[in-house]
């Protein structure tokens, strides 16, 4: 797969989860490691825990100009309300990814390429919760080529506090190891990806 | 007996120094006590021997605000209210500098009490000086928050419905390290306290109760200014040291004057430095760039 | 000046961190502030940063404290600022007119959010265009910039200390939500290659030395506080030697002054990138944000074969009246997007003086202007269409 010149990813979930974390991850990754252009931008509510919050990044060779996503082409819920609020705005043909626990009520997502993993499942089993976004990341890098996975990598281990770092690379692999497995029994089967 | 020639030179007044001449006449009323604080001010200063280079005033507006155009130090007459927080900043840009505030009780203690008790509580090292008139002077004498309940002003034509502050109690609260009330008939001892306050590290706070004959005074039956200074003799009471919540200004019976508060506390800056010493670590965000380097 | 204030380097950033990193590098040491959305991370960020420069960071009781003890630090010969958005920059109004009536230095962040009042406070406007320009009482003049980027953000910042060294007065960064939340790349230079601007100082002695006696380009060399001069700084009216003078007289005196050091020397104030100007039927004039929708929809035009052209405002205040004077006299139409319903286009339509027409693309805030309504104005504007 190679990248198309400019993509899209719309992560969305609740304040203290570490969606714009992610988004900062993502962006990092492009810019500093595969030296592209990125645009990460948030949006969030008055609450300071628990409120929905969003990040959306876009990617691309050229300049970006305008940071807003209106039809994201990646979509990450982290959250219900995040699913349902953002589901319909997903473009035709769009990747839809979600944590198996906190997305439970889903509509037909025909068209759409999915997937899902228990991301906060995952990064509880490995200490914190907290990583989740982590575990959601290195699973974006198995599933879809938005920008390396080494440098997605490299730049978890740069943006968490040292302390954390083994910690959240173990979450990130987890999480990339799991999509891995995912794609290859796809591929067996002969599906690009799932449609629900 | 022998007649001295009088001097060619005009005469020379042992306070010239301190004083921008050039802006003399001021623009005080008659009677006004402002001129008696400003030359307490002044003495004080002079009783200090501190290097007057490495001394500022730092007022706000009114009639007391002026006193910062007649000083001859770095001198700042800032906006209403403000000078506090201006003092703060300049304080802390330059701490080898004492910086006197000087202003009014419409000013510190109404549209600038916000600053006053956060400054208090900071422990910015400052001396305030307040001139407490009981009125906005400058504007014709209107209700301030130091109005005495009943007290005629042109805005509490009926008398003032509202309790006054105790402008000494509040600043204890606050914090202050030293807090002192005289009035404009105790020269020596009103120069004396802004030696003390001004050698203390920290927020000090002097009130200075003065006639305002023009407007308060005129209008409260207060008499000539030299009738208010009596009043003062004849009411004020020296009670160093008690608590100055009971330091009361009852202007019926007897006005409380005298040192309340002479503490040591940590000042901002002593605070300031000990936290960010104690916290020298790494910083939050990496310090270094990130991403590859260039082949 | 320590390594540690420079960060130079690549980074992936947001606009209020690189505003105060660009503070930094101008050698910014002093910040006072009060939080509150969206500028609340330039002062998080200088709260950390300062005191390992051996800085000052103050959070104040208020906004109207903050800007007082950023002009107080002023005086006392640190380069000092201050950040804030909507509410707290009509609090910072009064003491901004004090910055300019005593020529005092300093740098005052406005991260817009959308107004009036509490407004949207997490959301994009640019709303405060007039209100920088004219917001305190009385007239004067102002500079005021305004960054579409991160990487803007740390460059204008240290135009802004520059600029406001240069010329004594506060100068007013116009940002806004999306520029200050938005993380993008900011490359910061090392050290020496940043330009940065020292107050220039008297060199009479004590005693022949007038605070406001102006030098040749308009502006007073400035003595600050404990430097032996014993200055005099008022709001008041005040003559040269900074002594109040209640008069029309002493009035004309210092206005004529601090209007003329900002008007005479427009040309090495005003700043604008023009693209595609030369063969240019409409030409999009465009600040901050919203000059990234304008330059958007200007290359799109291109790529359809439509003539337009791009002027991007860096500076807004001073407006640069004599560009827009002559591209209104060659062009078909001017067009001017922005997030309020209607304020720097009066500027435009005042210098377009009539000579075309002049169409806005306005939006009430909570979002950027989209590039595709930009295009269309540009094309309702070839067409001459209402």
């Amino acid at each position: 797969m190679t990248a198309s010149p400019e993509r899209q990813v719309f992560i969305t979930g609740f304040g203290g989860q570490g969606i714009v974390m992610a988004g900062d991850i993502l962006g990092k990754a492009a810019t500093l490691y595969d030296r592209r252009h990125a645009t990460m931008m948030q949006t969030y509510g008055p609450e300071a825990r628990g409120g929905s919050c969003s990040s959306q990044v876009i990617i691309s060779d050229r300049e970006i100009l305008f940071p807003c996503i209106g039809e994201p082409e990646v979509l990450i819920c982290m959250s219900q309300e995040g699913y349902t609020k953002y589901v319909k705005t997903l473009r035709r043909r769009g990747t839809l990814i979600w944590d198996t626990d906190l997305v439970k009520s889903r509509k037909s997502a025909a068209g759409l390429t999915t997937f899902n993993i228990p991301a906060t499942r995952f990064a509880e089993e490995l200490g914190s919760t907290m990583m989740a976004n982590i575990v959601m990341l290195g699973f974006l890098a198995a599933v879809q080529n938005v920008v390396s996975a080494g440098a997605l990598r490299d730049a978890v281990a740069d943006s968490v506090p040292p302390a954390t770092k083994e910690n959240n690379i173990r979450a990130f692999d987890r999480g990339r190891e799991y999509g891995e497995a995912i794609l290859k029994g796809r591929a067996k089967q002969g599906l690009a990806g799932e449609s629900a | 007996m022998k007649i001295r020639k009088p001097s060619k030179e005009p005469p020379v007044h042992p306070k010239d120094s301190l004083l921008r001449v050039e802006r003399i006449p001021h623009i005080w009323c008659p009677g006004c006590g402002i001129g008696t604080v400003f030359g307490a001010v002044m003495g004080a200063i002079q009783k200090s021997g501190c290097d007057l280079d490495r001394l500022a005033m730092v007022s706000g507006i009114g009639c007391t605000g002026r006193m910062a155009g007649y000083i001859r130090l770095d001198s700042f007459h800032t906006t209403h209210g403000r000078a506090i927080p201006f003092a703060t900043g300049l304080k802390l840009a330059r701490p080898e500098t004492k910086v006197l505030v000087v202003s009014g009780d419409g000013d510190l203690l109404a549209i600038g009490g916000n600053h006053f008790i956060h400054a208090a509580r900071r422990n910015i090292d400052l001396t305030v000086i307040c001139v407490n008139n009981l009125n906005y002077g400058m504007t014709g004498g209107q209700q301030a928050p130091s109005t005495p309940f009943g007290a005629r002003t042109p805005t509490s034509v009926a008398g003032s419905p509202e309790e006054p502050f105790n402008f000494c109690h509040l600043a204890a609260a606050c914090g202050a390290v030293y807090v002192a009330r005289w009035t404009a008939l105790h020269i020596r001892l009103l120069t004396n306290a802004i030696t003390e306050a001004m050698q203390k590290r920290g927020f000090s706070f002097l009130e200075v109760l003065t006639p305002c004959p023009s407007s308060f005074g005129r209008r409260n039956k207060m008499g000539s200014a030299l009738d208010t200074l009596k009043f003062y003799h004849d009411r004020s009471v020296i009670r160093n040291g008690i608590d100055p919540r009971d330091a009361l200004l009852d202007y019926d019976n007897q006005i409380v004057v005298g040192r309340f508060v002479d503490i040591e506390r940590p000042t901002f800056t002593d605070n300031y430095e000990a936290v960010n010493l104690r916290h020298a670590m790494p910083s939050p965000e990496p310090e270094r760039p990130q991403g590859r380097r260039k082949p | 000046m320590s390594d540690k204030s420079v960060l130079t380097g690549t980074w992936f950033m947001n606009g209020d961190h690189a505003c105060c990193e660009g503070a930094l590098a101008a050698g910014c040491r002093f910040f006072a502030g009060y939080p509150i959305t969206p500028a609340t991370e330039v002062a998080e960020r200088m709260s950390r940063r300062l005191p390992e420069l051996g800085g000052i960071y103050i959070q104040m009781e208020d906004e109207l404290a903050s800007m007082a003890a950023i002009l107080g630090a002023s005086w006392g010969g640190v380069k000092a600022m201050t950040s804030t958005s909507g509410p707290g920059f009509s609090l910072m109004m009064e003491n901004i007119g004090l910055g300019i009536c005593t020529e005092t230095p300093c740098v005052v962040c406005n991260v817009q959010r959308a107004g009036p009042s509490t407004g949207l406070p997490t959301l994009v406007a640019q709303g405060d265009m007039m209100q920088a320009r004219w917001g305190s009482h009385g007239h004067y003049e102002i500079i005021a910039l305004s960054p579409s980027s991160p990487q803007e953000m740390f460059d204008f910042t240290i135009r802004a200390f520059n600029l406001s060294e240069q010329y004594r007065l506060p100068v007013i960064i116009l940002a806004d939500e999306v520029v200050g939340h938005m993380n993008e790349r900011v490359v910061i230079p090392p050290a020496g290659e940043i330009e940065v601007v020292k107050r220039r100082k008297p060199t009479a002695p004590p005693g022949e030395y007038r605070p406001y006696q102006p030098d040749a380009d308009g502006v007073a060399p400035m003595a600050g506080c404990g430097e032996g001069y014993r200055i005099h700084v008022t709001g008041l009216t005040h003559d040269e030697r900074g002594y109040p003078g209640m008069n029309a007289a002493t009035q004309e005196q210092m206005m004529e002054r601090l209007i003329r050091k900002i008007r005479a020397n427009r040309d090495s104030i005003i700043r604008t990138e023009n693209v595609f100007l030369d063969d240019a039927e409409v030409v999009v004039v465009a600040y901050g944000i919203s000059a990234r929708s304008a330059r958007h929809a200007v290359q799109e035009a291109r790529a359809k074969g439509i003539r337009a052209g791009l002027i991007k405002l860096e500076t807004v205040w001073p407006f640069p009246e004599e560009l827009i004077r002559s591209v209104a006299s060659r062009v078909r139409a001017l067009v001017m997007p922005e997030i309020n319903a209607g304020q720097m286009v009066l500027e435009m339509e005042r210098c377009a003086g009539g000579a075309c027409p002049v169409r806005m693309v306005a939006h009430h805030g909570g979002a950027l202007i989209p590039p595709a309504k930009v295009l269309d104005a540009v094309r309702k504007a070839l067409k001459g269409r209402p």
